[in-house]
């Protein structure tokens, strides 16, 4: 996106004004790279949402709470004790008042969504790369199966 | 809050706490704990199972290694490391908590973790969900093929499989090739207009190791092995995983 390649621009959005949050996955940001890929991350984010319409959760970045998508917890047959782990970032996304969660890690994107579904929270969760998609324009009709009804029309 | 009080055994000595110090990282330490309480307070884990971080680094310390081994709450910390990144001495309570797991017999640990990393094991794609190799050339050759047939500016689309001395080695969640097949295909477009020089690999392109959540070092270490392997046998110069 710095240099050029990607021509993403927000103007989607401009009259929507859909919210989005995202979420810092602990392997990706503390455990690996740090907060500057949380930077570059949100540049991203605010290029495709556009500034205005991007929400971060509070705390944030390195010192983000995990989902609880992590350690084999999906799949460890415990989902009561993973939803209790995951009412922490639920009431995290709730704060925000955004109708969609970024998800850029796979175990995050499955327990946030389901933490959505069990407590009601209303949000959407998606993939980095389908909103990328989304604001190049190049976004197919059988790619949207994560957005909702106010998205799945927009640049078809 | 109303627990009982925790009762010390005479003459238990701190073994497991020792087995594990030995084995840790360099600068990762358990025994500078001041009992703070900032590893439990922010730690989406704390009440679950009665435990919390420091609870369970507090009760390694007094030797508790009985208690320690049989609690569930080693599944329900997701090692996620927050408490060693707001700890004023980083203390690597995750560590302890990996080796709890890898302590406990294999065949008593999460069945869902315990058959996923089992079915890793029986292919050399390492999918949790069993896909063969033949499957996910299959899959991604056809899905390629549906998006440049009906989607007007993707005509020359790839998906390019075992491209030797292809730039980045890029690896897929077995969920996606399985069960959503669709959700590959935004990224191809960012890779195919960015110009990259990529490829997928038949083997070892799966993304997930549940061995390692397993607590099975040797398995674990074996998943790594043959992904390593598959992106250097293709000469690959980056491995690009998507999770």
């Amino acid at each position: 996106m710095r240099e050029g390649k990607l021509k993403v621009n927000s103007d989607w959005n401009k009259d929507l004004k859909v919210k989005f949050t995202v979420q810092d996955p602990c392997q990706l940001i503390r455990k690996t790279f740090g907060d500057p890929v949380a930077e570059d991350l949100r540049y991203v984010v605010k290029k495709v949402v556009g500034e205005e319409n991007f929400i971060d959760m509070t705390p944030n970045r390195s010192n983000n709470y995990c989902c609880g998508g992590g350690g084999g917890f999906l799949q460890s047959g415990r989902p009561e004790a993973r939803r209790e782990y995951g009412r922490l970032k639920s009431d995290q996304i709730i704060k925000t008042g955004a109708g969609y969660a970024i998800t850029p890690c796979h175990n995050c994107h499955a327990q946030i969504h389901d933490l959505s579904e069990h407590y009601e929270g209303g949000w959407h969760t998606v993939h980095l790369w389908t909103l990328i998609c989304l604001s190049l324009g190049i976004l197919g009709e059988n790619e949207r199966e994560y957005l909702g009804p106010d998205l799945k029309e927009v640049g078809l | 809050m109303s627990d009982e009080a925790i009762k010390l055994g005479g003459k238990k000595k701190s073994k497991f706490i020792d087995k594990v110090k030995e084995i840790l990282p360099e600068g990762g330490n358990l025994n500078l704990c001041l009992t703070c309480g900032a590893c439990s307070s922010g730690c989406p884990a704390t009440g679950l199972e009665d435990m919390d971080p420091r609870k369970f680094l507090r009760m390694a310390a007094l030797g508790m290694d009985d208690e320690l081994l049989s609690s569930e709450w080693a599944w329900m910390c997701t090692m996620c490391q927050r408490c060693i990144y707001v700890c004023p001495m980083k203390i690597d309570i995750p560590q302890l908590v990996f080796n709890v797991r890898a302590s406990r017999p294999r065949e008593e640990r999460p069945k869902g973790i315990l058959g996923s990393c089992d079915m890793a094991l029986r292919h050399d794609t390492c999918s949790a969900m069993g896909a063969s190799e033949e499957d996910w050339q299959f899959v991604v050759e056809d899905v390629a093929e549906e998006v440049r047939e009906n989607q007007p500016g993707f005509e020359t689309l790839q998906a390019p499989m075992n491209k030797h001395g292809a730039e980045f080695f890029l690896n897929q969640n077995s969920r996606e090739p399985v069960t959503e097949p669709d959700e590959m295909v935004p990224l191809w477009k960012i890779l195919h207009l960015v110009g990259a020089d990529w490829t997928y690999g038949s083997k070892g392109w799966a993304a997930e190791n549940y061995c390692m959540f397993l607590g099975d070092n040797k398995s674990w270490e074996h998943i790594v092995r043959v992904k390593a392997k598959a992106v250097e046998d293709l000469g690959c110069k980056v491995w690009l995983n998507t999770e």
